[in-house]
């Protein structure tokens, strides 16, 4: 038996109302509009995705196009000859390359181990109410456009630098053996070791960030048990979280260390811009992204260019690699999170 | 003799290790914090003077040796930023919702969320050479556009990390309740995920335009730099960055002062965005 008992009879009033009400209902043609904007509105956004997801190729292409002309004339030889004469149009990107490896490391030898300590700072030691402002303040380093490092660097680190750390430097490591080398010639205040400060600077907001971020990973029961058999503050960090994120801290160097590769405006300031090769830390240098800057817009002549553009992808496919290998291992990370919970 | 006494030498040394490395980690904040401020205080010395003026405002930028201000620079800035807004955000705001509402863990979501975060980090130069040969060199000049189109390719992969991200975090009881309701999927999105993504997105937005404020070495070979006052997208564009580059590398104390002015004045405005977002994003949650 029905629930809704109709009247056995026809009754005008109700036939009237039901077919009313079945007006209300959108007719069929709305209900496919609706999908046709549903489809489109999906195939917009799959569209943008795509170009997204395609900007990379897109660069990496065009790179090579603009540098055909050097990759055929020295192939591989371009990476590691030292040439760098526009009038003879010889060219070669061993002292670019050179600068840029140079003074990432410098960055990455001081940027690491403060990054690490500002992360167990804020993760372990800060008291709650402190932690959001210090770790805000330590994030706006990486807000600071980098041509204002640059120019605090050349007008106000490197004359203190001169004066103050390097000879003192010079005297402390120049005459050893081994590293004496490295310490060499006069303090002039630019060059690739104040490149290397004033990157370390600025990769630290982006190491300490991801570090404290995976430290923050770590399930509070894994450390309260090491606590719990009496392991200090320092242990703890050192033997429970350092290993449990090791994969991220990593992770977390690797993107410290893309960002130091590509740096451009603060490094053109400070290097000098040398194309020398010197195996003195103190003496000014080049790096890829500084020579770009300071003589794209003045070069003239079509081999030039093509080198130019060839240092560009030289510095893309460098960094485009450790900043993947970077975001492999955070994924890892995350991932092995996943499972465990 | 209990092991924890105060004379027993491994726990001596266990502690006094303790420490020491928890000193340590306190100077390396301290360390980091000092850079913050010596920067800061370096530009409202440097340039305060300079940003008290009027003139920095109103006036061109000037031959060396004339007086003069930055005022074709300031516009020519905001101009590109806005066009470089205006490209950027809705590509990424788009392709962000593709990732978070349709893609989630396809191929091309995971592949785009992927690549999208090494372009984050890519160095701004190489995007700068990029539309150097795929426009600049084409069009055989030098234009306010090229810039615009650098800024928005910088843009583009700060805004869909935010969207997706914000996006991923409305909780999906929300899309079912629209959804059982009748309400299609585009419609669901934009009313219902959008409006409860409204701040996090935002967020993203201030982040990219503090971003591309004072990103120099794309425009330098996109927009490149006008002494003169100009509006025109199709020409070379005076900006910010550009000048306060060109000015702090001369010989020149005049120039050399407005490039501290243009500095002081771009790392306040990069400073206040930042804080605003944060202060935005922290009352949303």
């Amino acid at each position: 038996m029905s629930v809704i008992t109709l009247p056995t009879t026809a009754d005008d009033t109700i036939i009237e109302k039901l077919m009313e009400t079945s007006r209300r209902v959108p007719p069929p043609s709305r209900v496919h509009a609706a999908k046709w904007v549903d489809t489109a509105f999906e195939w917009l956004t799959k569209s943008f995705a795509f170009l997204v997801f395609s900007i990379l190729a897109a660069i990496l292409i065009s790179l090579v196009i603009g540098s055909t002309l050097t990759l055929e004339k020295y192939g591989f030889s371009f990476i590691w000859t030292s040439d760098w004469d526009p009038v003879r149009e010889q060219f070669g990107a061993l002292v670019p390359i050179f600068g840029t490896v140079v003074t990432s490391f410098i960055a990455m030898l001081i940027g690491v181990p403060v990054s690490f300590g500002i992360a167990l700072f804020l993760t372990e030691l800060s008291p709650a109410w402190l932690k959001r402002p210090l770790g805000t303040a330590i994030e706006l380093l990486a807000a600071i456009p980098s041509i204002i490092y640059g120019m605090w660097g050349l007008f106000v680190f490197a004359p203190l630098f001169q004066s103050h750390v390097q000879p003192l430097m010079i005297k402390v490591f120049g005459g050893m053996p081994l590293v004496g080398v490295l310490f060499e010639g006069p303090p002039i205040g630019i060059g690739m070791m104040a490149a290397g400060l004033i990157l370390s600077i600025m990769v630290i907001p982006f190491i300490s960030a991801v570090m404290r971020d995976v430290f923050e990973l770590v399930p509070p029961m894994l450390k309260e048990s090491a606590y719990g058999l009496g392991a200090s503050t320092w242990e703890v960090v050192w033997k429970v979280v350092l290993p449990y994120t090791k994969i991220g801290v990593v992770g977390g160097i690797m993107l410290g260390l893309g960002r130091a590769l590509g740096e451009t405006m603060a490094v053109t300031f400070v290097i000098g811009n040398a194309h020398r090769l010197s195996a003195s830390l103190m003496a000014p240098g080049n790096s890829i992204a500084s020579a770009l800057a300071n003589e794209f817009t003045e070069a003239v002549g079509d081999v030039y260019f093509s080198a130019l553009i060839e240092l560009g992808l030289i510095l893309f496919l460098i960094t485009t690699i450790v900043l993947a290998v970077s975001k492999f291992l955070l994924m890892r990370l995350a991932r092995q999170e996943g499972d465990r919970t | 003799m209990s092991v924890i006494s105060p004379t027993n030498r491994v726990y001596l040394t266990r502690k006094r290790g303790n420490a020491v490395m928890l000193t340590i980690s306190s100077l390396a904040l301290a360390f980091g914090l000092f850079w913050l401020v010596w920067i800061i205080v370096t530009l409202l010395y440097e340039g305060g003077a300079a940003l008290a003026r009027i003139s920095l405002y109103t006036q061109m930028t000037p031959p060396p040796g004339a007086d003069g201000g930055l005022a074709n620079a300031i516009v020519g800035s905001l101009v590109m930023v806005t066009v470089g807004m205006v490209l950027g955000t809705p590509v990424g705001i788009l392709a962000g919702t593709y990732l978070a509402e349709y893609g989630r863990n396809s191929w091309l979501a995971s592949g785009t969320r992927f690549l999208n975060d090494v372009l984050l980090s890519a160095p701004s130069i190489v995007i700068g050479l990029f539309i150097y040969s795929i426009y600049v060199a084409q069009a055989g000049h030098f234009s306010g556009w090229a810039g615009s189109v650098a800024l928005a390719l910088l843009v583009i992969p700060v805004v869909v990390r935010t969207t997706d991200d914000m996006l991923k975090l409305v909780p999906g009881s929300l899309r079912e309740a629209a959804v059982a309701l009748g309400c299609p999927t585009w419609k669901m999105i934009i009313s219902v995920s959008y409006r409860a993504a409204r701040t996090g997105i935002l967020t993203g937005i201030l982040l990219a335009v503090a971003r591309i404020s004072g990103e120099t070495a794309p425009l330098l070979f996109t927009s490149l730099n006008n002494q003169f006052w100009s509006l025109n997208m199709n020409a070379p564009m005076a900006n910010l960055p550009v000048v306060i580059f060109q000015f702090a590398m001369s010989p020149y104390e005049d120039w050399r002062r407005l490039a501290w002015g243009g500095a002081a004045l771009i790392t306040i405005a990069v400073l206040v965005l930042n804080i605003i977002a944060r202060v935005l994003f922290r009352k949303s949650d």
